[in-house]
């Protein structure tokens, strides 16, 4: 097929070589006609047999082309159809790839911080957390209290506000287009108390190596709180909005299904590992930041299907308005940032280092060679892994089901790509 | 000459019916424009009404709070540029929004808006209506096959396949009601006029008469109405996010301007068989509970004060809005709108026009509940997908519409034999 | 963090000669002392060393986490060890580092997970230019991707993987980003001059 979308896909290749293979081996037009149970793909179906139109095929190759309404970015998805059902699916990603991995040994550790916010940029605070971390283990540095309650305090922030960009958007692509407005109306308070901290709503920057770079601004408090206040009726107005719906039960119970087993053959994490089961949180698993001062639940879903990955993440939410209130009441008096050098040369060495950002574990394994520039960052990317098991999930279901499966799984492609 | 013109003003027929070409004439532009003036504010007021549902405002600039928008739109997809795809089928490329649009406007010729305001009234008023609506079919799948392009083609055979199964639960719960207009004069009636007439001597609406039965026919009409017209949440053929491009997909301009003209105007006509069919038509509520001159008067005082009401709401809003000289367009033009909203209520006041215009009224208003919850509906609902969407056309809605059927059968014949018991 | 005496730096590689200590700064003492690699002994270790012998080159801790270094035609067997007695039945990362100046410049790094134990591993490993590793991809479904992706940007081959092509870069793209000696100068020219139309413009 000479069509150019189908270029770097197997699944279109692999149609026209048993196509072409069956071309050489059958000798007349009538013989390839037998083949037809084997759903071949022609160029056109004039090859085939005179008379014969795509109505008389089995298969379908469809491209849900990089760009498309489904708004998760840069993702193509080539599906291979029988009528409604997908047979078989492939991903293909790299289309928003910047080389992060790469710009990162150019950089010296502090002026990498901005960088990282780029990956996913939903939650660009939870990842700057995590890269903080790590390269504070690497240098053995210690965060002070207050600075930790503040760092957990804007990454549950955080994680409301990518749980919100999940719902509206996994929603809208079900069809329901409205709880998409009021879950970015709930965003917007969110982005307001980031901007008001650090100057900018998306991409934050909002810790350094070693802490924070500011204190709480003066009312910072008064606002997180009010925010918890606001968000918890609103979650209500989610639920009673949707979670009952009797069209919301049907198009996302047992759909994309996947069984605990594969949850951890294919490494998935997160929500959707928690949906299935599992209950695994990095924050009480290996809690960095103070997380084990808090009192939190972890939610965990039964049937591993959309349904319940639903249910886990709009449990999150709660469990995050939760640590924000302890974390706001608790937040001790002292400085916000450890007393580091100016120039930071990590002793040779490396580390990883993971946290729970709101698409899975996130994590960060740093070599370091003495030098002010990282030898390597390597991102464990959430999205990306969890991406794989797209296919899985899909296949079997119907066209409709596969941008509901899409939106369950939470990418964005800033990470899935980096 | 004159004499033909004014002779049918005294008359209580519909024009068809009086056979006066001249007044068919009037009334069939005058019902025309009814329908374009209807589309072009539903456009405005789906948009408006989603977005306050959806926390937000709406169209706020074209025109004091976005009145003009429609003109803006209608405008724009009329200088578009007019696309034809390669290879597509020339004539039925061309003729496709046509047959819709046809089908969508010809169903009008039946509906009512009063006992002498319709263009006329046929013995088989219903099921004309719902014939020609099935014609709108034939236009969906020729505007995907002219395409050219197998998604639109695919795209079209699903939208056909959905609204040729949900009119068959239209169609039996149509019945019942058919049905319920022989119980008190023994012979029922197909005719729009006829029907509502039959509701003004059981003093009933349909909707209300053997509770719940009639209600559950009004219920599976409505929802199979939704699914007819391809709207939320049974828009799947339609929708963005879905793979598979609707029917639409190749059309640009002034054709898709067409296909949704058509579809409102079909949103219109169904709405307008389920406000005659259950709810009483031009009827007024509780004619004969709250009967006799007094109430008759105070009913008809409704429109007009409805609309001074509203030109009321807009002189308020002028009102609030700043006053800058940039605003001086939306000022003036918003205080002009709510004046002439106003007079128009003044003159629906006076006692001549006052009796004339309530049947039309109370229809507009019904059928505009209707357009209300299709709105409505939009907001609110996740779209279902083409299986279950089927699925409940044939395995949901047909059941239990032939269930009405049946019960309101054996209900109406045990009530006249009562009746003949008795009598 | 481990409050360690400063000993010797920590190492990357048994080829390679220790990196140059860097003092600490003297007016930072918040800094604990510079953190070494303390070796690591443990039941999983023991577990390994009993199976493996000296195919084992290194199992040490550094900053509080395990990591042990295998020779490099070993690694399968020592992951499916560490799976199926080990309980590290969680595959949680695999990347590759570059070290252009060594004789085997390319180590792949998997990172395993115990969820019972919470306790993370890393296995890491050295290979020539040109080498093949074996692919993980019968022991975890997740390793698929990863692959590929080492595999699109280092080089690095994995026998035995079902579908092994680029993932992140083109298909026709020639060169492997992340390795040492390529230098954004060095990219595609002719890829994006034929598919982007511009000349690169670097």
């Amino acid at each position: 097929m000479s069509d150019e979308r189908f270029r770097d896909s197997k699944l279109a290749d692999s149609h026209l070589r048993d196509s072409r293979d069956r071309d050489s081996q059958a000798g007349n037009p009538q013989e390839r006609d037998s083949q037809f149970s084997d759903s071949p793909f022609y160029d056109s179906f004039d090859e085939v047999a005179p008379g014969h139109t795509f109505l008389d095929s089995k298969e379908v190759v469809l491209n849900m082309g990089p760009q498309h309404p489904s708004t998760h970015g840069v993702l193509q998805v080539v599906l291979k159809l029988d009528g409604e059902k997908v047979n078989g699916l492939e991903c293909i990603v790299g289309y928003l790839h910047r080389g992060i991995e790469k710009i990162a040994e150019n950089r010296t550790w502090a002026q990498f911080g901005p960088f990282v916010d780029r990956l996913d940029y939903t939650a660009a605070v939870s990842n700057s957390l995590g890269y903080c971390l790590g390269v504070e283990k690497l240098l053995a540095a210690e965060v002070p209290k207050r600075g930790q309650y503040l760092r957990v305090i804007l990454t549950e922030l955080c994680r409301l506000a990518s749980h919100q960009v999940w719902l509206g958007t996994h929603v809208l692509d079900i069809g329901a287009v409205t709880p998409l407005f009021y879950a970015f109306r709930d965003r917007e308070m969110i982005l307001n108390i980031f901007e008001k901290y650090c100057g900018a709503r998306l991409t934050t920057h909002a810790f350094r190596i070693g802490g924070c770079r500011w204190d709480a601004y003066p009312d910072m408090a008064r606002e997180v709180l009010h925010i918890c206040d606001d968000l918890g009726p609103k979650i209500d107005e989610y639920r009673d909005l949707i979670t009952g719906n009797r069209i919301w039960l049907q198009r996302t119970k047992g759909v994309g299904y996947i069984s605990p087993e594969d949850c951890i053959a294919y490494a998935i994490t997160g929500p959707v590992l928690r949906g299935s089961g599992i209950s695994w949180d990095v924050r009480k698993a290996q809690p960095y930041s103070s997380y084990e001062d808090f009192d939190f639940d972890v939610p965990l879903g039964k049937n591993g299907d959309t349904f319940d990955r639903y249910l886990v993440r709009l449990e999150e939410m709660r469990q995050s308005i939760r640590i924000i209130r302890q974390a706001v009441e608790g937040l001790p008096e002292g400085p916000v940032i450890a007393k580091l050098p100016k120039v930071l040369k990590p002793p040779a060495g490396e580390v990883y280092h993971s946290i729970e950002a709101p698409k899975g574990e996130l994590g960060y394994f740093m070599v370091s060679d003495g030098s002010q520039q990282p030898y390597r960052v390597r991102v464990r990317p959430p999205s990306f892994i969890n991406l794989q098991a797209l296919e899985k999930m899909a296949v079997g279901s119907l066209v409709a089901d596969v941008v509901a499966i899409i939106g369950t799984l939470d990418i964005v492609l800033g990470e899935v790509d980096r | 000459m004159i004499e033909y013109i004014l002779g049918y003003l005294h008359s209580d027929v519909t024009p068809g019916e009086a056979g006066n070409l001249f007044w068919v004439t009037v009334y069939v532009l005058l019902v025309f424009l009814g329908i374009s003036i209807g589309v072009i504010f539903m456009n405005w007021f789906e948009r408006k009404v989603m977005a306050h549902m959806q926390v937000r405002i709406g169209p706020m600039r074209v025109g004091p709070h976005g009145l003009l928008q429609p003109i803006a739109d209608a405008l724009k997809l009329i200088i578009k540029e007019d696309l034809m795809p390669s290879g597509a089928d020339k004539i039925v490329f061309w003729f496709a929004p046509v047959c819709v649009v046809m089908t969508a406007f010809c169903g009008f010729i039946v509906v009512p808006f009063g006992r002498t305001h319709a263009i006329t009234d046929m013995n088989i008023g219903v099921l004309f209506m719902l014939g020609v609506s099935s014609l709108g079919v034939l236009g969906v799948i020729m505007a995907g096959w002219a395409s050219n392009s197998q998604y639109p083609l695919m795209g079209s055979l699903r939208s056909g396949a959905q609204m040729v199964s949900y009119e068959v639960a239209m169609c039996m719960s149509v019945v019942s009601a058919v049905m319920m207009t022989s119980l008190v004069t023994g012979t029922g009636t197909m005719s729009m006029i006829g029907i509502v007439q039959a509701q003004e001597q059981q003093h009933m609406w349909f909707a209300f008469s053997f509770f719940p039965v009639g209600l559950t026919a009004l219920g599976v009409f409505a929802i199979a109405m939704v699914a007819e017209t391809n709207r939320a949440p049974f828009d799947l053929p339609e929708a963005e996010s879905e793979l598979v491009a609707g029917f639409l997909t190749e059309y640009s301009g002034f054709r898709w301007s067409l296909f949704f003209l058509a579809e409102y105007a079909g949103m219109m006509a169904v709405s307008a068989i389920a406000a005659t069919l259950w709810l009483g038509g031009w009827l007024r509520p509780f004619p004969h509970l709250l009967g006799g001159a007094a109430w008759d008067t105070a009913f008809s005082l409704v429109p007009g004060l409805g609309f001074i009401l509203l030109g009321a709401l807009c002189l308020f809003y002028t009102a609030r809005m700043p006053r800058l000289r940039s605003m001086r367009g939306n000022l003036i033009g918003l205080a002009g709108f709510g004046a002439f909203l106003a007079l128009l209520g003044a003159f629906m006041l006076l006692p001549g026009v006052r009796t004339r215009v309530q049947d039309i009224f109370w229809f507009t208003i019904k059928v505009g509940f209707f357009m209300y919850l299709y709105i409505w509906y939009r907001t609110t609902f996740p779209r279902y997908r083409f299986d279950q969407l089927m699925k409940i056309g044939w395995k949901f809605l047909l059941p239990i519409s032939i269930g009405v059927v049946v019960l309101t059968a054996v209900i109406g014949v045990r009530q006249e034999l009562l009746a003949l018991v008795w009598r | 963090m481990p409050e360690v005496p400063e000993g010797n730096p920590p190492n990357s590689t048994p080829e390679q000669a220790p990196a140059a200590a860097p003092v600490a700064a003297p007016a930072a003492p918040v800094v604990a002392a510079k953190p070494a690699p303390v070796p690591w002994h443990g039941p999983v270790v023991d577990g390994l060393r009993e199976a493996f012998g000296d195919k084992i080159r290194d199992a040490a801790t550094y900053a509080g986490q395990n990591y042990i270094t295998v020779e490099g035609a070993t690694a399968h067997a020592v992951l499916a060890h560490l799976k199926e007695h080990g309980g590290f039945i969680s595959l949680t990362d695999l990347t590759a580092v570059h070290y252009p100046k060594d004789a085997l410049p390319f180590e792949v790094v998997w990172i395993l997970y115990n969820m019972k134990a919470s306790e993370r591993i890393r296995v890491k490993a050295f290979y020539a230019e040109g080498e093949a590793v074996a692919t993980a991809t019968d022991l975890w479904l997740g390793a698929n991707w990863l692959e590929r992706e080492v595999f699109d940007l280092f080089g690095v081959r994995f026998e035995g993987h079902p579908d092994l092509r680029r993932i992140l870069m083109p298909a026709e793209w020639t060169g492997h980003p992340l390795r040492k000696d390529y230098a954004p100068s060095l990219q595609d020219q002719a890829w994006v001059k034929k598919n982007l139309g511009i000349e690169s413009g670097q």
